[in-house]
Protein backbone atom coordinates (compact mmCIF):
# COMPACT_ATOMS: atom_id res chain seq x y z
CA UNK A 1 0.00 0.00 0.00
CA UNK A 2 1.40 3.39 -0.64
CA UNK A 3 -0.47 5.13 2.02
CA UNK A 4 -0.04 2.79 4.90
CA UNK A 5 -2.33 5.09 7.39
CA UNK A 6 -1.14 2.98 10.48
CA UNK A 7 1.75 5.32 10.44
CA UNK A 8 -0.60 8.17 10.12
CA UNK A 9 0.65 9.66 13.51
CA UNK A 10 4.14 10.06 12.56
CA UNK A 11 3.13 12.09 9.15
CA UNK A 12 4.69 15.55 9.12
CA UNK A 13 1.78 18.16 8.28
CA UNK A 14 3.28 18.46 4.84
CA UNK A 15 3.33 14.70 3.99
CA UNK A 16 -1.08 13.92 4.09
CA UNK A 17 -2.30 13.45 1.39
CA UNK A 18 -4.23 17.12 -0.15
CA UNK A 19 -7.29 17.97 1.95
CA UNK A 20 -6.41 15.16 4.56
CA UNK A 21 -7.64 12.37 1.67
CA UNK A 22 -7.43 9.14 2.78
CA UNK A 23 -6.37 8.01 -0.57
CA UNK A 24 -7.05 4.33 -0.05
CA UNK A 25 -9.90 1.85 0.64
CA UNK A 26 -9.82 -0.61 2.81
CA UNK A 27 -7.66 0.34 5.61
CA UNK A 28 -10.81 0.39 8.60
CA UNK A 29 -9.54 -3.34 8.82
CA UNK A 30 -6.31 -1.69 10.87
CA UNK A 31 -8.79 -0.26 13.11
CA UNK A 32 -9.80 -2.39 15.68
CA UNK A 33 -13.04 -1.24 16.75
CA UNK A 34 -13.83 -4.08 19.22
CA UNK A 35 -12.12 -2.23 22.06
CA UNK A 36 -15.52 -0.01 22.03
CA UNK A 37 -17.89 -3.51 23.08
CA UNK A 38 -19.97 -3.26 25.94
CA UNK A 39 -21.74 -6.04 24.76
CA UNK A 40 -21.23 -9.25 22.72
CA UNK A 41 -23.42 -11.02 20.04
CA UNK A 42 -23.74 -14.75 20.36
CA UNK A 43 -25.51 -17.04 17.81
CA UNK A 44 -27.80 -19.63 18.55
CA UNK A 45 -26.45 -21.76 15.81
CA UNK A 46 -29.90 -24.01 16.85
CA UNK A 47 -32.08 -20.79 15.57
CA UNK A 48 -29.64 -19.26 12.98
CA UNK A 49 -30.66 -20.34 9.22
CA UNK A 50 -28.01 -18.37 7.78
CA UNK A 51 -29.95 -16.11 5.94
CA UNK A 52 -27.69 -13.61 6.00
CA UNK A 53 -29.28 -10.58 7.11
CA UNK A 54 -27.08 -9.95 9.79
CA UNK A 55 -24.31 -10.25 7.12
CA UNK A 56 -25.27 -7.86 5.48
CA UNK A 57 -27.13 -5.14 8.31
CA UNK A 58 -23.34 -4.90 10.32
CA UNK A 59 -21.61 -1.74 10.22
CA UNK A 60 -18.11 -2.76 10.67
CA UNK A 61 -18.61 -5.84 8.31
CA UNK A 62 -17.47 -8.01 11.62
CA UNK A 63 -19.70 -10.90 10.74
CA UNK A 64 -17.57 -13.39 9.19
CA UNK A 65 -18.84 -15.56 6.11
CA UNK A 66 -18.03 -19.43 4.65
CA UNK A 67 -19.59 -21.01 1.94
CA UNK A 68 -22.46 -19.04 2.15
CA UNK A 69 -22.91 -19.61 5.64
CA UNK A 70 -22.34 -17.75 8.97
CA UNK A 71 -19.58 -19.00 10.85
CA UNK A 72 -18.63 -17.06 13.34
CA UNK A 73 -18.24 -13.06 14.50
CA UNK A 74 -14.87 -11.07 14.29
CA UNK A 75 -14.67 -9.61 17.54
CA UNK A 76 -11.80 -7.60 17.03
CA UNK A 77 -13.90 -5.48 15.18
CA UNK A 78 -17.26 -6.05 16.48
CA UNK A 79 -18.45 -2.88 17.96
CA UNK A 80 -21.60 -4.08 20.03
CA UNK A 81 -24.05 -1.96 18.56
CA UNK A 82 -26.71 -4.89 18.31
CA UNK A 83 -27.97 -3.84 15.48
CA UNK A 84 -27.91 -7.71 13.72
CA UNK A 85 -29.28 -9.11 17.33
CA UNK A 86 -32.32 -6.33 15.63
CA UNK A 87 -32.64 -7.25 12.66
CA UNK A 88 -32.08 -11.43 12.68
CA UNK A 89 -35.90 -12.65 11.40
CA UNK A 90 -34.85 -15.41 13.96
CA UNK A 91 -34.00 -13.74 16.98
CA UNK A 92 -31.33 -15.92 16.90
CA UNK A 93 -28.76 -13.85 18.03
CA UNK A 94 -28.73 -12.37 21.96
CA UNK A 95 -26.53 -9.87 23.12
CA UNK A 96 -24.71 -10.69 26.22
CA UNK A 97 -22.87 -8.15 28.74
CA UNK A 98 -19.58 -7.67 28.32
CA UNK A 99 -16.91 -8.49 31.20
CA UNK A 100 -14.28 -6.48 32.22
CA UNK B 1 -10.42 41.24 -28.41
CA UNK B 2 -12.04 42.58 -25.71
CA UNK B 3 -15.48 44.97 -25.42
CA UNK B 4 -17.40 46.94 -23.16
CA UNK B 5 -20.64 46.83 -21.62
CA UNK B 6 -23.10 48.70 -19.19
CA UNK B 7 -23.31 46.28 -16.39
CA UNK B 8 -24.52 46.10 -12.66
CA UNK B 9 -21.66 44.88 -10.40
CA UNK B 10 -23.74 41.72 -9.72
CA UNK B 11 -24.37 41.51 -14.22
CA UNK B 12 -20.63 41.86 -14.01
CA UNK B 13 -20.32 38.74 -11.56
CA UNK B 14 -23.35 36.75 -13.96
CA UNK B 15 -21.14 37.24 -16.99
CA UNK B 16 -18.23 36.15 -15.80
CA UNK B 17 -19.93 33.01 -14.34
CA UNK B 18 -21.01 32.27 -17.45
CA UNK B 19 -17.86 32.63 -19.58
CA UNK B 20 -16.48 30.04 -16.58
CA UNK B 21 -19.29 27.61 -17.47
CA UNK B 22 -18.92 25.71 -13.91
CA UNK B 23 -19.98 22.36 -13.09
CA UNK B 24 -22.51 23.07 -10.29
CA UNK B 25 -23.74 26.19 -8.84
CA UNK B 26 -25.80 25.92 -5.21
CA UNK B 27 -27.53 29.01 -4.24
CA UNK B 28 -29.97 30.64 -1.99
CA UNK B 29 -31.01 34.17 -3.00
CA UNK B 30 -30.34 37.03 -0.39
CA UNK B 31 -30.41 40.37 -0.82
CA UNK B 32 -28.06 41.97 -2.33
CA UNK B 33 -26.79 39.05 -3.78
CA UNK B 34 -30.19 38.10 -5.34
CA UNK B 35 -29.27 39.32 -8.94
CA UNK B 36 -26.12 37.55 -9.55
CA UNK B 37 -28.03 33.95 -9.55
CA UNK B 38 -31.37 35.51 -11.11
CA UNK B 39 -28.91 36.39 -14.14
CA UNK B 40 -26.99 33.47 -13.99
CA UNK B 41 -30.13 30.81 -13.98
CA UNK B 42 -31.32 32.67 -16.82
CA UNK B 43 -28.41 31.96 -19.02
CA UNK B 44 -28.91 28.11 -17.45
CA UNK B 45 -32.41 27.95 -19.13
CA UNK B 46 -30.91 29.55 -22.27
CA UNK B 47 -28.56 26.90 -22.12
CA UNK B 48 -25.65 29.23 -22.41
CA UNK B 49 -24.26 27.03 -19.84
CA UNK B 50 -23.91 23.26 -18.87
CA UNK B 51 -23.95 24.20 -15.52
CA UNK B 52 -26.01 21.69 -12.93
CA UNK B 53 -27.98 24.87 -10.98
CA UNK B 54 -29.05 23.38 -7.41
CA UNK B 55 -31.87 25.86 -5.66
CA UNK B 56 -31.37 24.80 -2.43
CA UNK B 57 -33.56 25.21 0.71
CA UNK B 58 -30.83 27.62 2.81
CA UNK B 59 -26.89 29.06 2.71
CA UNK B 60 -26.18 25.84 4.50
CA UNK B 61 -27.15 23.35 1.91
CA UNK B 62 -25.94 25.88 -0.70
CA UNK B 63 -22.45 25.19 0.90
CA UNK B 64 -23.02 21.62 1.56
CA UNK B 65 -23.84 20.66 -1.85
CA UNK B 66 -21.06 23.00 -2.97
CA UNK B 67 -18.85 20.98 -0.83
CA UNK B 68 -20.47 17.80 -2.31
CA UNK B 69 -19.98 18.18 -5.94
CA UNK B 70 -16.30 19.97 -5.30
CA UNK B 71 -15.10 16.73 -3.52
CA UNK B 72 -16.87 14.54 -6.31
CA UNK B 73 -14.45 16.70 -8.51
CA UNK B 74 -16.19 19.25 -10.50
CA UNK B 75 -15.92 23.10 -11.21
CA UNK B 76 -18.22 24.45 -8.26
CA UNK B 77 -19.07 28.38 -7.66
CA UNK B 78 -22.00 29.90 -5.37
CA UNK B 79 -22.36 33.47 -3.97
CA UNK B 80 -24.13 34.71 -1.23
CA UNK B 81 -24.70 37.70 1.31
CA UNK B 82 -24.31 38.83 4.63
CA UNK B 83 -26.71 36.38 6.88
CA UNK B 84 -26.15 33.88 4.03
CA UNK B 85 -22.84 34.36 4.62
CA UNK B 86 -23.29 33.86 8.18
CA UNK B 87 -25.79 30.50 7.84
CA UNK B 88 -22.30 28.86 5.78
CA UNK B 89 -20.40 29.50 8.52
CA UNK B 90 -19.83 25.68 9.76
CA UNK B 91 -19.36 24.85 5.98
CA UNK B 92 -16.64 27.45 5.21
CA UNK B 93 -14.71 26.16 7.74
CA UNK B 94 -14.81 22.42 5.93
CA UNK B 95 -14.30 23.82 2.58
CA UNK B 96 -11.21 25.39 2.99
CA UNK B 97 -9.94 22.03 5.62
CA UNK B 98 -10.92 19.85 2.59
CA UNK B 99 -9.17 22.38 0.29
CA UNK B 100 -11.94 22.24 -1.92
CA UNK B 101 -11.47 25.25 -4.95
CA UNK B 102 -14.39 26.90 -4.36
CA UNK B 103 -15.16 30.28 -6.03
CA UNK B 104 -17.51 32.30 -4.01
CA UNK B 105 -19.12 36.30 -4.33
CA UNK B 106 -19.66 37.38 -1.20
CA UNK B 107 -21.83 40.83 -1.87
CA UNK B 108 -20.73 42.68 0.98
CA UNK B 109 -23.82 43.24 3.92
CA UNK B 110 -23.72 44.14 7.36
CA UNK B 111 -25.04 41.59 9.59
CA UNK B 112 -28.80 42.27 11.67
CA UNK B 113 -29.83 43.51 14.22
CA UNK B 114 -31.32 46.15 13.22
CA UNK B 115 -32.39 44.66 9.98
CA UNK B 116 -30.60 46.43 7.35
CA UNK B 117 -29.47 45.45 3.56
CA UNK B 118 -26.87 47.57 3.12
CA UNK B 119 -23.17 47.50 2.94
CA UNK B 120 -20.41 47.05 5.28
CA UNK B 121 -17.58 44.12 5.43
CA UNK B 122 -18.92 42.65 8.91
CA UNK B 123 -19.55 39.53 7.37
CA UNK B 124 -16.81 38.64 5.39
CA UNK B 125 -14.17 39.77 7.61
CA UNK B 126 -16.00 37.59 10.74
CA UNK B 127 -14.76 34.70 8.02
CA UNK B 128 -11.87 36.28 7.75
CA UNK B 129 -9.86 33.06 9.92
CA UNK B 130 -12.23 30.19 8.01
CA UNK B 131 -9.16 29.82 5.60
CA UNK B 132 -10.99 31.04 2.06
CA UNK B 133 -8.49 33.16 -0.23
CA UNK B 134 -10.46 37.16 0.05
CA UNK B 135 -10.27 39.38 -2.88
CA UNK B 136 -11.93 42.50 -2.41
CA UNK B 137 -13.02 45.11 -5.36
CA UNK B 138 -13.27 48.33 -6.04
CA UNK B 139 -15.88 48.33 -9.09
CA UNK B 140 -17.97 46.09 -11.37
CA UNK B 141 -14.54 45.95 -13.54
CA UNK B 142 -12.47 44.64 -10.80
CA UNK B 143 -15.51 42.47 -9.58
CA UNK B 144 -15.53 40.64 -13.10
CA UNK B 145 -11.88 40.61 -13.21
CA UNK B 146 -11.14 39.11 -9.49
CA UNK B 147 -14.05 36.47 -10.89
CA UNK B 148 -12.00 35.09 -13.75
CA UNK B 149 -8.73 35.27 -11.54
CA UNK B 150 -10.32 33.62 -8.36
CA UNK B 151 -10.98 30.14 -10.49
CA UNK B 152 -7.53 29.90 -11.55
CA UNK B 153 -6.33 31.23 -8.23
CA UNK B 154 -8.08 28.26 -6.23
CA UNK B 155 -7.52 25.51 -8.56
CA UNK B 156 -4.20 26.18 -8.85
CA UNK B 157 -2.48 22.26 -7.70
CA UNK B 158 -0.19 24.89 -5.40
CA UNK B 159 -3.03 26.48 -3.61
CA UNK B 160 -6.11 24.01 -3.69
CA UNK B 161 -8.25 26.67 -1.57
CA UNK B 162 -11.53 28.18 -1.72
CA UNK B 163 -12.22 31.91 -2.62
CA UNK B 164 -14.19 34.84 -1.48
CA UNK B 165 -14.78 37.66 -4.08
CA UNK B 166 -15.98 40.72 -2.59
CA UNK B 167 -18.04 43.64 -3.94
CA UNK B 168 -19.44 46.14 -1.99
CA UNK B 169 -23.72 45.76 -1.71
CA UNK B 170 -25.88 48.27 -3.66
CA UNK B 171 -22.54 50.29 -4.08
CA UNK B 172 -21.00 47.94 -6.85
CA UNK B 173 -23.75 45.03 -6.88
CA UNK B 174 -26.21 47.17 -8.39
CA UNK B 175 -24.96 50.68 -9.87
CA UNK B 176 -24.28 50.43 -13.32
CA UNK B 177 -20.50 50.91 -14.62
CA UNK B 178 -19.01 50.73 -17.39
CA UNK B 179 -17.17 46.84 -17.47
CA UNK B 180 -14.65 45.79 -20.41
CA UNK B 181 -15.31 41.81 -20.99
CA UNK B 182 -12.88 39.39 -22.59
CA UNK B 183 -13.91 37.00 -25.05
CA UNK B 184 -15.37 33.66 -24.47
CA UNK B 185 -12.95 32.00 -25.57
CA UNK B 186 -10.25 33.87 -23.92
CA UNK B 187 -11.71 33.06 -20.61
CA UNK B 188 -11.74 29.37 -21.26
CA UNK B 189 -8.32 29.36 -22.18
CA UNK B 190 -7.27 31.10 -19.44
CA UNK B 191 -9.31 28.93 -16.77
CA UNK B 192 -8.34 25.89 -18.49
CA UNK B 193 -9.77 22.72 -17.16
CA UNK B 194 -10.55 21.88 -13.97
CA UNK B 195 -8.49 18.53 -12.79
CA UNK B 196 -9.76 16.98 -9.68
CA UNK B 197 -6.83 15.34 -7.42
CA UNK B 198 -8.90 12.77 -5.32
CA UNK B 199 -12.59 13.18 -7.15
CA UNK B 200 -14.84 10.99 -5.19
CA UNK B 201 -16.15 9.67 -8.47
CA UNK B 202 -13.36 7.98 -9.69
CA UNK B 203 -14.81 4.44 -8.71
CA UNK B 204 -11.39 2.78 -9.22
CA UNK B 205 -9.74 4.44 -6.96
CA UNK B 206 -12.07 4.73 -4.39
CA UNK B 207 -11.37 7.67 -0.97
CA UNK B 208 -12.39 8.68 2.49
CA UNK B 209 -12.91 12.57 2.66
CA UNK B 210 -13.69 14.42 5.71
CA UNK B 211 -12.55 11.27 7.66
CA UNK B 212 -12.39 11.69 11.77
CA UNK B 213 -9.56 12.89 13.27
CA UNK B 214 -10.20 11.50 16.22
CA UNK B 215 -8.34 8.94 17.41
CA UNK B 216 -5.13 9.59 14.92
CA UNK B 217 -4.84 13.13 16.07
CA UNK B 218 -3.53 14.85 12.91
CA UNK B 219 -6.33 17.95 12.95
CA UNK B 220 -3.02 20.17 14.15
CA UNK B 221 -1.11 18.94 10.69
CA UNK B 222 -4.28 19.79 8.90
CA UNK B 223 -4.37 23.42 10.11
CA UNK B 224 -0.74 23.76 9.86
CA UNK B 225 -0.72 22.88 5.65
CA UNK B 226 -3.44 25.41 5.25
CA UNK B 227 -1.46 27.78 6.98
CA UNK B 228 1.32 26.97 4.70
CA UNK B 229 -0.87 26.93 1.35
CA UNK B 230 -2.12 30.31 2.01
CA UNK B 231 1.56 31.57 2.26
CA UNK B 232 2.15 29.44 -1.06
CA UNK B 233 -1.20 30.88 -2.82
CA UNK B 234 0.83 34.54 -2.59
CA UNK B 235 3.16 33.61 -5.62
CA UNK B 236 0.09 31.92 -7.50
CA UNK B 237 -2.08 35.40 -6.67
CA UNK B 238 0.93 37.48 -7.81
CA UNK B 239 1.62 35.49 -11.18
CA UNK B 240 -2.03 34.95 -11.86
CA UNK B 241 -2.78 38.82 -11.68
CA UNK B 242 0.20 39.14 -14.47
CA UNK B 243 -0.91 36.81 -16.53
CA UNK B 244 -4.52 38.00 -16.70
CA UNK B 245 -3.02 41.68 -17.10
CA UNK B 246 -1.43 39.71 -20.49
CA UNK B 247 -4.96 38.74 -21.71
CA UNK B 248 -6.92 41.58 -20.57
CA UNK B 249 -4.76 44.69 -20.07
CA UNK B 250 -5.36 45.40 -16.53
CA UNK B 251 -2.61 43.57 -14.49
CA UNK B 252 -3.38 42.77 -10.57
CA UNK B 253 -1.01 43.01 -7.79
CA UNK B 254 -2.10 42.46 -3.54
CA UNK B 255 -3.00 46.24 -3.61
CA UNK B 256 -2.97 49.20 -5.19
CA UNK B 257 -1.14 52.19 -4.30
CA UNK B 258 -2.30 55.38 -5.43
CA UNK B 259 0.01 58.63 -5.01
CA UNK B 260 1.41 56.55 -2.64
CA UNK B 261 5.32 56.85 -3.00
CA UNK B 262 6.25 60.44 -2.21
CA UNK B 263 3.49 60.12 0.13
CA UNK B 264 3.63 61.72 3.63
CA UNK B 265 0.62 60.88 4.92
CA UNK B 266 -2.04 57.95 4.10
CA UNK B 267 -4.87 56.28 4.05
CA UNK B 268 -5.63 52.44 3.31
CA UNK B 269 -9.16 50.77 2.41
CA UNK B 270 -11.03 48.30 0.79
CA UNK B 271 -13.20 47.97 -1.27
CA UNK B 272 -15.83 50.60 -3.38
CA UNK B 273 -14.43 53.91 -0.68
CA UNK B 274 -10.76 53.74 -3.01
CA UNK B 275 -13.12 54.97 -5.44
CA UNK B 276 -14.29 58.02 -3.93
CA UNK B 277 -11.11 58.42 -1.43
CA UNK B 278 -9.06 58.98 -5.16
CA UNK B 279 -11.05 61.78 -5.83
CA UNK B 280 -9.98 63.23 -2.23
CA UNK B 281 -6.29 62.42 -2.91
CA UNK B 282 -6.16 64.20 -6.32
CA UNK B 283 -7.53 67.60 -4.77
CA UNK B 284 -5.50 67.27 -1.88
CA UNK B 285 -2.74 66.57 -4.64
CA UNK B 286 -3.60 69.64 -6.38
CA UNK B 287 -3.62 71.91 -3.47
CA UNK B 288 0.27 69.90 -3.21
CA UNK B 289 -0.57 68.42 -0.07
CA UNK B 290 1.37 64.98 -0.42
CA UNK B 291 -1.07 62.35 0.41
CA UNK B 292 -1.73 59.40 -0.96
CA UNK B 293 -3.70 55.41 -0.89
CA UNK B 294 -3.24 52.29 -0.48
CA UNK B 295 -6.20 50.00 -1.41
CA UNK B 296 -6.00 46.92 0.00
CA UNK B 297 -7.52 43.93 -2.66
CA UNK B 298 -6.04 40.98 -1.00
CA UNK B 299 -7.00 40.40 2.48
CA UNK B 300 -6.18 36.93 2.73
CA UNK B 301 -3.64 36.11 2.51
CA UNK B 302 -1.88 38.75 3.93
CA UNK B 303 0.65 40.65 2.06
CA UNK B 304 2.64 41.22 5.46
CA UNK B 305 6.21 42.20 3.61
CA UNK B 306 5.04 44.31 0.82
CA UNK B 307 2.27 46.14 2.90
CA UNK B 308 4.95 46.84 5.27
CA UNK B 309 7.20 48.00 2.58
CA UNK B 310 4.59 50.27 0.92
CA UNK B 311 3.73 52.22 4.20
CA UNK B 312 6.63 52.30 5.80
CA UNK B 313 7.86 55.61 4.83
CA UNK B 314 4.49 57.64 5.81
CA UNK B 315 4.43 59.60 8.70
CA UNK B 316 0.93 59.08 9.60
CA UNK B 317 -1.46 56.73 8.29
CA UNK B 318 -5.13 56.56 8.63
CA UNK B 319 -6.80 52.69 8.68
CA UNK B 320 -10.49 53.26 7.37
CA UNK B 321 -12.73 49.78 8.52
CA UNK B 322 -16.08 49.07 7.35
CA UNK B 323 -16.35 46.79 9.75
CA UNK B 324 -16.18 47.23 13.74
CA UNK B 325 -14.74 44.28 16.18
CA UNK B 326 -17.13 45.32 19.09
CA UNK B 327 -14.70 44.55 22.04
CA UNK B 328 -11.72 44.75 20.54
CA UNK B 329 -9.60 47.90 19.76
CA UNK B 330 -10.50 49.16 16.50
CA UNK B 331 -11.50 47.34 13.48
CA UNK B 332 -9.86 43.99 11.79
CA UNK B 333 -7.94 45.88 9.27
CA UNK B 334 -7.00 48.21 11.77
CA UNK B 335 -5.31 45.96 14.24
CA UNK B 336 -3.28 43.91 11.21
CA UNK B 337 -2.45 46.68 9.68
CA UNK B 338 -0.45 48.43 13.04
CA UNK B 339 0.50 45.45 14.43
CA UNK B 340 2.09 44.31 10.59
CA UNK B 341 4.22 47.48 11.37
CA UNK B 342 5.48 46.97 14.49
CA UNK B 343 8.81 45.84 13.73
CA UNK B 344 9.82 48.71 12.16
CA UNK B 345 12.03 51.04 13.93
CA UNK B 346 10.71 54.02 12.57
CA UNK B 347 7.06 53.72 11.88
CA UNK B 348 4.09 55.96 10.89
CA UNK B 349 1.59 57.10 13.23
CA UNK B 350 -1.80 54.73 12.89
CA UNK B 351 -4.79 55.68 13.68
CA UNK B 352 -8.40 53.52 12.81
CA UNK B 353 -11.42 54.69 11.31
CA UNK B 354 -14.54 52.91 11.53
CA UNK B 355 -17.39 54.37 8.76
CA UNK B 356 -20.12 53.20 6.53
CA UNK B 357 -21.37 50.80 9.16
CA UNK B 358 -24.90 49.35 7.95
CA UNK B 359 -24.51 51.26 4.55
CA UNK B 360 -23.75 54.63 5.55
CA UNK B 361 -22.85 57.01 2.99
CA UNK B 362 -19.03 58.10 3.00
CA UNK B 363 -18.59 61.02 1.22
CA UNK B 364 -15.61 63.24 0.19
CA UNK B 365 -15.76 65.48 2.96
CA UNK B 366 -15.28 62.93 5.83
CA UNK B 367 -12.04 61.52 3.69
CA UNK B 368 -11.10 64.68 3.80
CA UNK B 369 -11.75 65.35 7.28
CA UNK B 370 -9.60 61.58 7.70
CA UNK B 371 -6.46 63.61 5.41
CA UNK B 372 -6.58 66.76 7.96
CA UNK B 373 -6.22 64.86 10.70
CA UNK B 374 -3.60 62.78 9.63
CA UNK B 375 -1.83 66.15 9.07
CA UNK B 376 -2.23 67.63 12.64
CA UNK B 377 -1.20 64.14 13.86
CA UNK B 378 1.95 64.53 11.41
CA UNK B 379 2.69 67.97 12.30
CA UNK B 380 2.32 67.64 16.59
CA UNK B 381 3.63 64.08 16.29
CA UNK B 382 0.87 62.18 18.35
CA UNK B 383 -2.31 60.86 17.68
CA UNK B 384 -5.09 62.67 19.92
CA UNK B 385 -7.18 59.39 19.54
CA UNK B 386 -6.66 56.64 17.65
CA UNK B 387 -9.58 54.59 17.54
CA UNK B 388 -12.19 56.89 15.52
CA UNK B 389 -16.28 56.37 14.34
CA UNK B 390 -16.26 58.64 11.11
CA UNK B 391 -20.02 59.87 10.10
CA UNK B 392 -21.70 58.50 13.24
CA UNK B 393 -24.07 61.06 15.36
CA UNK B 394 -22.41 61.99 18.48
S1 LIG C 1 -29.67 -12.91 10.69
FE1 LIG C 1 -29.98 -14.44 12.23
S2 LIG C 1 -30.70 -16.19 11.13
FE2 LIG C 1 -29.85 -14.83 9.62
S3 LIG C 1 -27.75 -15.52 9.43
FE3 LIG C 1 -27.72 -13.95 10.98
S4 LIG C 1 -27.93 -15.02 12.89
FE4 LIG C 1 -28.50 -16.42 11.27
S1 LIG D 1 -23.05 -6.15 17.28
FE1 LIG D 1 -22.93 -4.64 15.63
S2 LIG D 1 -20.79 -4.69 15.04
FE2 LIG D 1 -21.12 -6.52 16.23
S3 LIG D 1 -21.59 -8.09 14.72
FE3 LIG D 1 -23.53 -7.24 15.41
S4 LIG D 1 -23.99 -5.64 13.92
FE4 LIG D 1 -21.81 -6.14 13.69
Amino acid sequence: MKWDIRKIKEWKFYEHPQGITIPEAGNAHYYPTGSWRSQRPEINWDKCTHCLFCFIYCPDSSIIVKGEKVVGIDLAHCKGCGVCAEECPKQAIEMLKERV
Amino acid sequence: MSKALALTGNGACAFAMRQINPDVVAAYPITPQTTIVEEFSSYVADGLVDTELICVESEHSAMSSCIGASAAGVRVMTATSSQGLALMWEMLYIASGLRLPIVMHNVNRTLSAPINIHCDHSDSMGARDSGWIQIYSENAQEAYDNTIQAVRIAEDPKVRLPVMVLLDGFVISHAIDRVEVIDDEVVKSFIGDFKPIYPLLDWENPVTVGSFDGLYGYFFETKRMQAEVMERAKMVIKKVGNDYGKVSGRSYGFFEAYRLDDAEVGIIVLGSTAGTAKVVVDNLRDKGIPVGLLKLRVFRPFPLVEIVEALNHLKALAVLDRADSIGSFGGPLFTEIRSSLYDLSMRPLVVNYIYGLGGRDIDELQIMKVFSDLQDIQETGQAKKAINYLGVRE
